[in-house]
């Protein structure tokens, strides 16, 4: 039991201890995106290799084996670090076979596995650890400081990281208000895409009357193509513990809740290990560290609705019913949970909190732009060299994150477009590449930070069926509560598609920007408010292509099947007849060993000729 | 007539309370408290693999709301089915990234693999079920699919076709 503040900082002096006692580390990485290219595997051999029993290590101390959360670098996962030799090493890709070798070259003889280190595209320069590799080192992660460098599962390696220390600094040494006003000053905003500005929203709750508060940390990481969340709860589950226990405590709320999306099992079972370990020490339950202060923290988990990211839908799915949004006011800080009032914040938000108080809000405000304070998380994905999460300064410029830290398109494609900000986002092209990514940035472009998502698009996505995509994903996630919400967006998805089909007209690309309008100024949640943004983002920064579509017959991406012709090059045809074979409707027809021909009017466009060709006599026109 | 007595007196109130007997337990653990029914029904989905009709009804008995109440909830969230699935639940993630790495192309594999037309989602024989999701989170990994809880990293076409083989093998073998 940890119940004073002595108590805690005599916990992390031994944590320390119980660390330097170990003279190798080994850390793998099991993240999701690790576990998926089998990091369970290789840690298991690596503590079949290094259990209790080995002994035959030239250092003293011996050898510890632990997992850690996500590095963010999953594209190269799994990922395996190696501390306490001369410097540490950081292995990529390592596999079940590799596991030996590691032990023996490395743990026991000291030397580096020069194959598994990463090599830089292009250079061909082999990078020992983070600091070397340009994805990492041009990051500032604050946030993200322990993911990956810590055992998630262990509330030691939390604490001997100076872990729960800002609890029991504002337990002690601040009042509540004080502590809203420090998350004022820091200029901390909203990490979920609001960017309202936290303490703000926190001295509301704290002024509240109600018998009862409570504070809701919102897990529900709903847009696709984002999972910084996911992998702060994953890699460092007692940090968002820590900042919402200093939330309860700011706003006198004695009950938290985090609400994570259902398709995050593994950080459900974090932050239930975090809870659990949490509440034996004394630091949730009664009398925290010696104080007055009492709070507990549950879990609930969602079962698939993007709109329950929304603060009013969150708060009735907790309370067991359909998800869906209401009218403000009244604000859940005065009627929230219950009818109670309930402090709602992000996860990345609650995050950031522990560390505003133990390097003080100045630190913090030091960091980003005049608007914008602090660090962000991205989650950088798509056509890029480096996909994964990364954390830079807000204000940071497109062009530094996609082609610095992401090390540009892959595969030797051309650049075209970013959407950041997910669904609610927009699509961002060339000319937009310096813009620095802060809240008010972004909104002037009509696009936002949203919580965080980038998708990189080349040269080979179409801007229209991507923008159709979208419309797809909102048509689908709306609730149905507001008429030009639910059948808005299923008009705009009824017309990208038919533009898709070729069957757009001059008027279509009218209605979408008159549509798009009504839908954002009749919804009353930001689902509806912001389920335009792509079309609108695709008029506005891409019209060249959708009118491409509208007026001249051809995708040009080469993308929509629609416009796609195949044609049989008379020169290079043996006549061998295969792809008339190959053809599934007959609009192949010739005679062998003398040209063939495709009748266009027969053809369905499924490419199935192309493929079959084995003379590359076939083309595809747009 | 008491509780018990009236279900001793038939063979099919015998059967019915056998059936429901896991029902109950789930209840009891959460309080028969009506907050906790997204939970719930995430337990009875996971006892039975889909929400079975009857069941819904019983919860409403059991939680005091209309049936009209819980099954406006399950049919709200993505992640109850109301109808049964597969021994193996294929998900498909169509989130953004993987979208625009390709995933269509591999949800069109697997449905000509299954013989699944436009709006079937489980096999007839009950072995697979298929559906696409709006975003797994495994985003560097695009685009992926997940059979039972098990993430498949970076799949084509082609791979998925060969996971689905080794399983048809491995079942025919059984």
């Amino acid at each position: 039991m940890i119940s004073t503040t002595d108590a805690l900082t005599e916990f992390k002096a031994q944590a320390l201890a119980g660390q330097t006692a170990t003279a190798v580390r080994v850390l793998v990485c099991a993240g999701t995106g690790c576990i998926a290219n089998g990091a369970a595997d290789v840690l298991t051999r690596f503590q079949a290799l290094l259990g209790p029993d080995v002994v035959a290590f030239q250092h003293e101390a011996g050898t510890k084996v632990d997992h850690s959360g996500c590095h963010g670098f999953c594209e190269r996962g799994p990922l395996v670090r190696v501390e306490g030799l001369n410097a540490d090493i950081l292995y990529t890709r390592v596999r079940i076979e590799d596991v030996p070798e590691i032990v023996e070259r490395t743990i026991q003889g000291g030397e580096v596995v020069e194959r598994l280190l990463y090599t830089g595209p292009g250079n061909g320069l082999r990078c020992r650890n983070e600091g070397e590799i340009p994805f990492y080192a041009r990051q500032t992660r604050t946030t993200l400081a322990n993911c990956g460098h810590i055992n998630p599962d262990s509330i030691e390696d939390y604490i001997a990281n100076d872990g729960y220390r800002a609890l029991a600094i504002v337990l002690h040494h601040a009042t509540p208000s004080q502590v809203c006003q420090a998350v004022l000053d820091s200029g901390l905003r909203g990490r979920g895409g609001g960017g309202f500005p936290t303490g703000r929203k926190w001295e509301f709750v704290r002024k509240a009357a109600g018998e009862k508060k409570y504070v809701i940390v919102n897990g529900d990481e709903g847009d696709p193509g984002a999972f910084m969340d996911r992998s702060l709860m994953e890699g460092d589950p007692h940090a968002v513990i820590e900042g919402m226990s200093i939330a309860a405590y700011a706003v006198g709320a004695d009950e938290g809740i985090i609400y994570v999306r259902a398709e995050y099992p593994l950080a459900v079972s974090r932050l239930r290990t975090a809870i659990r370990q949490a509440t034996e020490q004394g630091l949730l339950g009664q009398h925290i560290l010696g104080s007055d202060f009492s709070f507990t923290v549950r879990i609930k988990e969602g079962a698939g609705a993007f709109v329950c990211g929304e603060e009013t839908a969150l708060i009735a799915s907790v309370e067991g019913k359909r998800g869906m949004p209401r009218s403000k006011p009244p604000f859940p800080a005065n009627s929230g949970l219950f009818g109670m009032p309930t402090l709602i914040n992000n996860v990345e938000t609650m995050g950031n909190v522990p560390l505003i108080i133990r390097r003080g809000p100045e630190w913090f405000a030091g960091l980003g732009t005049a608007n914008s304070k602090g660090t962000k998380t991205f989650a950088l994905t798509g056509e890029v060299i480096n996909t994964g999460l990364i954390e830079v300064p807000m204000g940071t410029t497109l062009r530094e994150v996609i082609f610095d830290i992401g090390g540009g398109v892959r595969n030797g494609k051309r650049f075209k477009a970013v959407q950041i900000g997910g669904p609610s986002g927009g699509c961002l092209n060339e000319q937009h590449l310096d813009l620095p990514l802060d809240y008010d940035a972004l909104l002037k472009v009509g696009a936002m930070i949203g919580s965080g998502g980038l998708v990189v698009m080349n040269e080979d996505t179409c801007i229209v069926e991507l923008a159709r995509y979208f419309m797809h994903f909102t048509q689908n996630e709306s609730c149905g509560k507001c008429t030009l919400c639910r059948e808005g967006t299923r008009r705009l998805l009824q017309i990208l598609e038919k533009i898709i089909a070729g069957l757009g007209t001059a008027e279509d690309l009218e209605t979408l920007e008159e549509l798009a309008a009504a839908v954002k100024d009749g919804s009353l949640c930001g689902l509806g408010k912001t389920a335009p943004n792509p079309v609108l983002s695709m008029l506005r920064f891409f019209g060249e292509e959708l009118r491409a579509h509208v007026l001249e017959g051809c995708c040009p991406a080469k993308v929509c099947q629609a416009f796609k012709r195949y044609v049989i090059d008379r020169e290079k045809c043996r006549g061998c007849s295969k792809c008339a074979r190959a053809c599934p409707v007959g609009a192949i027809t010739g005679k062998v060993k003398e040209p063939f021909s495709i009748a266009a009017a027969d053809c369905v466009r499924c490419g199935a000729c192309l493929a079959s060709c084995p003379f590359g006599a076939i083309e595809e026109v747009a | 007539m008491s509780p018990q007595s009236m279900i001793e007196a038939s063979p099919a109130r015998q059967a019915g309370l056998r059936r429901f007997q896991k029902v109950n337990e789930i209840l009891a653990y959460y309080q028969y408290d009506a907050t906790n029914l997204i939970a719930i029904l995430q337990k009875v989905q996971a006892e039975y693999t889909y929400l079975p009709q009857d069941i819904l009804t019983y919860l409403a008995t059991a939680l005091k709301r209309s049936p009209s109440e819980i099954y406006g909830v399950a049919t709200f969230y993505a992640q109850f089915s109301l109808e049964p699935k597969g021994k193996y639940e294929i998900r498909v993630c169509d989130g953004t990234a993987c979208h625009v790495r390709r995933s269509i192309p591999v949800l069109q594999a697997i449905k000509r693999k299954l013989k699944l037309g436009a709006g079937e989602k489980t096999t007839p024989d009950l072995r697979f079920s298929l559906e696409t999701v709006s975003c797994l989170g495994a985003c560097g990994l695009a685009p992926v699919v997940v059979i039972n809880n098990k993430v498949y990293p970076q799949q084509t076409p082609e791979s998925i076709a060969k996971i689905l083989d080794d399983i048809n093998r491995r079942e025919d073998e059984q």
